[in-house]
């Protein structure tokens, strides 16, 4: 099964949920798609590190070819080409490695040459195996870095934890296009809502099932519950706001792995999400 | 001299369009011939890359100078490989501008602010 775990901004508990949820599990693989900041590698610390680079395709054209037709640059909808003096310029984080251009250049005058944008890094952590991608500082996209990572996991028997970007833009989208089921994590405040309302907007659009995690829980009124509660949105499970959790997570331990207490509460949670898939798939059909 | 000024509406009492790649028009003014034109900017509705869009019309209406509030990134590239020289304007009148270049009173732009191609995406 393939989990999805989301948040409409960074810090709200995404990958405290992901990594212990991962370390929860018997057997399980974590995918960090947060690819302009992975930090789930810092908590699970993986061994026998594997590195493997990104690359996208960009077009170049042929000076001695190219007749200055610009066939190319009115097919590009993206506008990553103009033709200025006599030469043809591409706008390399504009163009979207779509090809078109190669294809309709009646002189065969376009090629391709690779362009690194990223690097994906796997390795193993006891019953997990961990798997980030970074993203090139300076580059407009990390889309193809997610790509390659969910690409390479579909081949995966085992459960599967992705990380997602904060937020609900496209690199999210990405992100959750393979999900079986969304998790959303929450903070108990008016802003935690808004960031709720932002991912839940998102999974309904997508038409995923999902479900609610509650991260950081005090005694108190807890306005993301009472969202939930409007909404009939489905209540997987509440994280109490504790300091050992806290310490724990701060010093980039894995409280599931550290003590039996947190280990029986993500393992529940597991199951909860376990048994509200099945459902929600059951029901589907 | 042939310039070139992104503005609101094709006429010339139109103001001076705050957009550049944006722009639904371009008023083309030659100095010498006081002739004027409107070019329909293609680019002001599509997706992604409105500024080299808009740059390469500039550029193929063979405009020797630009008056602009404001530039992107990708349009100032596309443009530093041209001979095109980049003005800000001083007010949104079209005329005003105009007679300030000809008396040589418009400083050049050099705020190129970044683009907003975040939201691209593949
Ligand atoms: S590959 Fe596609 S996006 Fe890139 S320049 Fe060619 S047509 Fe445009
Ligand atoms: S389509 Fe081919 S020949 Fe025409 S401008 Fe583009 S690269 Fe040159």
């Amino acid at each position: 099964m393939k989990i999805a775990v989301l948040s409409g901004k960074g810090g709200t508990g995404k990958t405290l949920v992901s990594v212990n949820l991962a370390a929860a599990a018997e057997a399980a693989v974590y995918i960090d798609c947060d690819v302009e900041e992975p930090n789930g590698h810092l908590f699970l610390k993986p061994q026998d590190i594997k590195n493997e680079g990104v690359a996208v395709k960009l077009p170049h054209a042929d000076p001695k070819l190219c007749t200055g037709c610009r066939t190319c640059v009115d097919f590009c909808k993206f506008n990553a080409l103009a033709y200025i003096k006599d030469r043809l310029i591409v706008f390399s984080e504009v163009c979207h490695s779509c090809g078109g251009c190669l294809l309709f250049c009646p002189q065969k005058a376009i090629s391709e040459k690779e362009r690194e944008i990223g690097l994906i890094q796997s390795g193993i952590s006891g019953n997990v195996r961990v798997v980030s991608g970074m993203m090139n500082i300076g580059e407009a996209s990390g889309v193809p870095v997610i790509k390659k990572l969910l690409r390479d996991s579909r081949k995966e028997n085992k459960d599967v934890f992705i990380d997602c970007p904060p937020g609900s833009a496209c690199m999210v989208m990405e992100s959750i296009k393979d999900a079986d089921y969304c998790l959303l994590v929450a903070e108990p405040t008016i802003f935690g809502v808004h960031n709720l309302e932002m991912v839940y907007e998102l999974v309904r659009l997508f038409q995923k099932p999902f479900g609610v995690v509650l991260n950081k829980c005090l005694e108190e009124e807890n306005p993301a519950e009472d969202f939930c509660l409007q909404n009939q949105i489905t209540i997987l499970g509440k994280i109490p706001f504790d300091l050992k959790l806290g310490t724990m997570n701060s010093n980039g331990q894995i409280a599931s792995r550290k003590h039996p207490k947190y280990k029986d509460l993500f393992l529940n949670l597991l199951e909860t999400v376990r048994k509200e898939a099945r459902h929600e798939t059951a029901s589907d059909t | 001299m042939k310039i070139a000024i992104p503005v609101d509406n094709n006429s010339m009492d139109s103001s001076v369009c705050i957009s550049f790649g944006r722009a639904p028009y371009f008023l083309l003014y030659d100095t010498e011939t006081e002739g004027s034109s409107f070019l329909d900017n293609s680019a002001a509705t599509s997706q992604g890359g409105a500024g080299i869009k808009a740059a390469q019309n500039i550029v193929d209406s063979g405009a020797e100078a630009i008056i602009t509030p404001r530039c992107g990134e990708n349009a100032a590239e596309v443009l530093k490989a041209t001979e095109i020289k980049l003005y800000k304007n001083i007010n949104n009148s079209i005329w005003d501008n105009i007679e300030a270049l000809k008396e040589g009173k418009l400083n050049l732009l050099d705020d190129i602010h970044p683009g907003f191609h975040r939201h691209g995406g593949n």
